[in-house]
């Protein structure tokens, strides 16, 4: 049976599942329909949908980045604590702190992956424990609570849109519109053409000329500063600030963006892949509930939807390369 | 296998040596630094206790690394395994009043085996999962990694379970001939690994396989049988590290020894692992994980906090890869 | 007479253990064709890639235009007009036609910015040029190697090309294709454009060029006009030795079956092949890449566990279901790819060696250290591998003693079938001469059955008692090398499309 062409794209793919589940758990528990319950899922995708676009960056490059929860957690700390020292109330300037530390600390991934030619595994390993350890050690461990984080983030995160009597959150405003830059910046741009050609085939971009160096350099430090904007938009939509969040973040980001059809081999990912791949994970972890399962069971799924979409994933690229050479 | 002669092991494996400069620069800055509590006897046995858990775990972590691998899921294995012997404690086979020594000593056997079989079938998953469906390595073990802390966080609902019995602890906390048992049993099986993977059929095939995984089918090695072997060793020594981590705390929890993780890593790429396959050693692992325990311990003594002793780690590991970086360019 | 293009003088390059150009002199002239002639290792691709400013030479001078170079950088060589054009053809396979096309065009200029229907114009233009259709918006990774390198050329011609290199370009070609590829070559010269043609095909060389330069070891031994060469003047240059020498005389014509192959298939791969190979016969096995041929010998070898069709050996069915059950049969495959699919590098010889036999020689839970270095040194002294020892790492070796090692690994397994594919491919002259002897006395003395798989027609007329021809999948001639010259097999090739 021959499918038509959009069908084969695995966004495609992604996309169907997605609207299977929807269905289904739709199907089982009518209060999933419920505004407050799609807002509240709608939320869940905001932070963890623009770190999936960081690992997205660095998955096409090749690599992996295990990093970027540390990076967000000092992004969030750093910014914050600086905010109560100094007193300062605002937005934007935080934000662009906060952006800066992540890219700073992307840098650093960079150099040790492409000047010390490293495995990205195990560099990020490094750098994360690294941030971390420096950020518990030196600037603190204790919570920045309701009480003293900053006004101004509290307004900017708690502000939502009402629809059918529910709060919808703007920030996933925020987060599409990060993901339509992205997207510009994979699709439009000279350097996102070159990072697919450096994915595919590292050698031969040098050859051809592309700024191999530049490419990798820009793929961390653009992800460290999208983790850096993602922890610190966390902080504001939770209303603290805690350095040891985002412990774990790494196994659901890299598992959506794998979902989404990113290779982990490079070359191959796309933004609205991601998008769905995000969709799907975190409608999976928080419809337990509501699918009447005990919650501590969260990680076996989510496991076990790492596992089958790898799996998955395997089985057709092997397929691939018995009908394609 | 002539007399033991340390000038060609060192030949050999110029890692080693340096392995050996970096262990005993540290061993003087301490003792220079803290001469007085870093020397004290109280010191190295109290690393005795605490280091075999993580060298055996960094050990499992080369066994990955030699087919160009990776096992992130060593963590997992070894908290289900120590939560499933206190399951099987607690509910299963619960202590008897009056049971003799004997009958405890078969009880903890049981446990033992009843862990260690958790590492073999964890190991064995995550060996189908990578030779048969050919998923890479990294993926197929943070899968099933977060497959086995879910079943932790299931079985135990949350907090640690206690209770193990008493001889339990002696595997973690006991004295052999005045000897922590924790190191005897890491020596037993550092000692073994070492054998099969220098003198045994198996382990000269993993180093070839890892070597070259195409030219492995082409030589007719059956790698993806080899392979399946090596992860489920790996997860059996995940699972005796989980034995041991249960022991000397008591308790089986679904986050303990998360750190370990990284640890492990950096310990096996320190030890002179490549982790791209093909080469790697017990001996230079186990000389890795003690630089770095009397690197923790000496700064644990100068009051520096356990998180800044993870970035120390982490620096740590980073430094070790410049300094490769350039010896190989240098080269 | 006008300035050359491109000089190059006293060029050295060192590497650790050899000298891949030593004191070469180098020039080409505009709109001129040269081929570059030398066997693997003579140092062809080290002069491309200093042509191309991948790699710095310790020594010599870079004159572009009259104008020297101190150092020539990749990104200097594309902007003074050096386009390379790599047996790989460096292609993104995971981009569009499109964009391979117009992408490096964009770098030149550049751009910070993609715009996509420029780059389909762009790219329609480059194809335009070329006088080929291939779909734009198609993945390059989809493409047959023909489109794949009409994509490279077209590319390498988009930019302000003065010098185009060419890398073993009619590799992959069926002989339709190379004529195609050839008229282009001259249409490209028309423009004034240089081509640097690299091969180790002579009548290729021949053919196109006007001037030939011929490496061997580092150095360049011959160089003339085309006009004042032959075949035999090559091969001399080349090999530094004259061929011919003895052909295999081969076993009686009563000798029993080893090897029966009836009605063997791989989907879309093999069809219905049949043959056989009597002991102590070698055969040859040749025809176009993408042939089938590759394909038929990993059959044969447990690589194709769907094949349909028969294989016996010595009259026993056997099922080839995977490489372990192969090699019970008495099957043993020296791969395509020495350094991707035979060679372990950085393990010792011994082990190298020894690969397949390892269960064999162990004694209880143990490798039997004593038995291994025995098995290893036995192996060495009778294929003369030349080493220091063998614990030594087996990629310090040189590509011929490499590849006796990977032949003496499968004498170790007591095989019946010998199945070779490219035996002598990038392996020095004499190593060759050598390995062919050695073969031939496995076949005498063994009784072996020798399948020898080989673009080399030299090669396969002198050691072969019959050369077998494929194409598409077939089977389709039977040639007795007794008698048959060169230019006759020559021909058959060609004449295939």
């Amino acid at each position: 049976m021959r499918l038509p062409a959009f069908l084969h794209r695995s966004e495609a793919a992604v996309a169907l599942v997605l609207l299977a589940a929807i269905v289904i758990i739709g199907a089982i528990n009518p209060a999933f329909w419920q505004p407050d319950n799609i807002f509240n899922l709608v939320r869940a995708n905001v932070v963890i949908g623009i770190m999936a676009l960081a690992v997205l960056l660095v998955m096409i490059s090749g690599g992996i980045d295990v990093s970027f929860p540390a990076f967000a957690a000092a992004a969030m700390y750093l910014t914050v604590i600086a905010m109560n020292h100094f007193g300062y109330q605002g937005v934007v300037l935080p934000f662009i702190a906060a952006t800066l530390i992540g890219a700073f600390c992307g840098l650093l991934n960079a150099v040790f992956i492409h000047t010390f030619r490293m495995i990205p595994l195990i560099v990020t390993l490094g750098t994360a424990s690294v941030v971390r350890g420096l950020l518990l050690g030196l600037v603190g461990t204790s919570i920045v609570n309701i009480d003293r984080m900053p006004q101004s983030l509290i307004g900017f995160g708690r502000s939502t849109v009402s629809i059918a009597g529910s709060q919808l959150t703007l920030m996933i405003f925020v987060y599409l519109g990060l993901a339509v830059l992205v997207w510009l910046f994979l699709t439009r741009t000279m350097l996102g053409r070159g990072l697919h050609a450096y994915g595919g085939d590292p050698e031969s971009a040098r050859r051809v000329g592309f700024p191999t160096r530049r490419i990798v350099y820009a793929v961390y430090i653009a992800a460290g500063a999208l983790a850096g904007f993602a922890g610190l938009l966390h902080a504001s939509m939770i209303w603290l600030a805690n350095p040891r969040d985002f412990v774990g973040y790494e196994l659901d980001v890299i598992a959506a963006v794998v979902l989404g059809g990113a290779s982990i081999f490079g070359g191959r990912g796309s933004v609205l892949g991601t998008i769905l791949g995000v969709a799907l994970l975190v409608l999976i972890k928080n419809s337990l509930i509501i699918l009447r399962v005990d919650n501590t069971w969260q990680s076996v799924v989510v496991g076990a939807v790492i596992v089958v979409a790898t799996a998955v994933t395997a089985l057709r690229d092997r397929r691939k390369a018995k009908a394609g050479s | 296998m002539g007399k033991f002669d340390f000038r060609r092991i060192i030949d050999r494996d110029n890692n080693i040596a340096q392995l050996l400069i970096i262990t005993l620069v540290i061993f003087a800055t301490m003792s220079f630094l803290e001469p007085s509590r870093f020397l004290r006897y109280y010191n190295f046995e109290s690393i005795s206790f605490i280091f075999p858990e993580l060298g055996i775990l960094a050990i499992a972590m080369m066994l990955a690394m030699l087919t160009g691998g990776i096992d992130l899921s060593v963590i997992g294995v070894a908290n289900l395994s120590g939560i499933l012997a206190g399951v099987f404690f607690t509910r299963i086979m619960v202590a008897e009043p009056g049971a003799t020594g004997l009958e405890e000593v078969m009880r903890v056997g049981s446990g033992a085996l009843l862990a260690m079989m958790v590492g073999l079938i964890a190991g064995l998953i995550n060996g189908l999962l990578i030779a048969k469906t050919k998923i890479t390595p990294i993926l197929a073990t943070l899968g099933t990694g977060q497959i086995f802390v879910g079943l932790c966080v299931v079985l135990t609902g949350g907090p640690a379970i206690t209770g193990f019995p008493a001889y339990w602890g002696m595997i973690g906390n006991g004295k052999v001939f005045g000897i922590a048992a924790p190191l005897v049993l890491f020596l037993l099986v550092a000692i073994t690994i070492a054998l099969v993977l220098t003198r045994t059929p198996f382990g000269t095939k993993l180093m070839l396989i890892g070597t070259n995984p195409r030219a492995a089918v082409f030589a007719g090695l059956r790698s993806e049988r080899m392979i399946i072997l090596s992860y489920m060793t790996t997860g059996v020594l995940a699972s005796i590290a989980g034995i041991m981590l249960s022991g000397r705390t008591n308790a089986a929890k679904s986050d303990y020894g998360t750190s370990y993780l990284l640890q492990a890593v950096l310990i096996a790429v320190l030890g002179g692992t490549n982790p791209a396959g093909g080469r790697g050693t017990v001996l230079g692992v186990s000389i890795a994980v003690i630089a770095l325990m009397l690197l923790s311990s000496g700064f644990q003594m100068m009051r520096f906090s356990n998180h800044l002793i993870d970035f120390i780690w982490g620096a740590f590991l980073l430094i070790v890869i410049a300094i490769n970086a350039f010896r190989n360019r240098a080269r | 007479m006008q300035a050359p293009l491109i000089e190059l003088t006293s060029i050295t390059k060192r590497f650790p253990g050899m000298t891949a150009l030593n004191n070469v002199d180098f020039s080409i002239e505009p709109a001129e064709i040269v081929c570059l002639a030398g066997e693997n290792g003579s140092g062809k691709s080290t002069l491309i890639k200093v042509l191309s400013g991948i790699y710095r030479p310790e020594q010599g001078r870079l004159v572009f235009d009259g104008e020297e170079i101190a150092t020539l950088s990749p990104r200097e060589a594309i902007a003074r007009g050096v386009q390379v054009i790599y047996q790989d053809f460096s292609l993104f396979p995971n981009l569009t036609v499109a964009e391979n096309l117009a992408l490096s065009r964009f770098l030149g200029e550049k751009r910070q910015l993609m715009n996509r229907a420029e780059a389909r114009r762009i790219g329609q233009e480059a194809l335009d040029r070329l006088g080929v259709s291939i779909d734009l918006e198609a993945e390059v990774g989809s493409l047959s190697t023909a489109d794949r390198q009409l994509v490279a050329i077209a590319r390498a011609l988009m930019s302000p090309v003065r010098l185009l290199v060419m890398d073993e370009p009619t590799t992959a070609l069926t002989g339709r294709e190379i004529d195609r590829l050839f008229a282009l070559v001259r249409e490209i010269k028309a423009k004034g454009i240089a081509v640097l043609f690299v091969s180790h095909k002579m009548r290729e060389m021949l053919e196109i060029s006007e001037r030939i330069v011929i490496f061997r070891n580092g150095r360049k031994v011959a160089e003339g006009s085309t006009a004042d060469f032959t075949e035999g003047s090559i091969t001399k240059a080349m090999t530094g030795q004259d061929i011919g020498g003895e052909r295999y005389e081969g076993p009686a014509s009563d000798a029993p079956i080893r090897l029966a192959v009836s009605g063997l298939s791989v989907p879309g791969r093999v069809e219905d092949v049949s043959f056989s190979l009597r002991s102590g016969e070698i055969v040859g096995l040749s025809g176009l890449l993408g042939s089938g041929r590759t394909e038929l010998a990993l059959a044969l070898f447990g690589l194709s566990p769907d094949h349909g069709g028969r294989i016996e050996i010595d009259g026993h069915a056997i099922e080839a279901k995977d490489v372990n059950a192969a090699i019970d049969a008495g099957i043993a495959y020296v791969p395509e790819d020495r350094l991707s699919e035979g060679l372990f590098m950085t393990q010792s010889i011994a082990r190298n060696i020894n690969a397949g036999v390892i269960d064999r020689l162990s004694s209880g839970p143990f490798v039997d250290k004593t038995a291994f270095s025995q098995a290893a040194e036995d192996t060495v002294s009778s294929l003369r591998i030349a080493t220091p020892g063998i614990e030594k790492a087996v990629g310090l070796l040189s590509g011929g003693n490499q590849q006796r090692v990977v032949i003496g690994r499968w004498l170790q397994t007591g095989p019946k079938v010998l199945i070779l594919n490219g035996p002598t491919v990038g392996v020095d002259v004499g190593s060759k001469a050598e390995i062919h002897r050695q073969l031939r006395k496995l076949a005498v003395e063994n009784g072996l059955a020798v399948l020898m798989i080989s673009d080399d027609v030299p090669e396969l007329i002198q050691n072969c008692n019959r050369i077998l021809l494929m194409h598409r999948g077939r089977l389709i001639d039977e040639i007795q090398a007794v008698g048959v010259e060169e230019d006759d097999i020559h021909a058959r090739l060609k004449g295939l499309d």
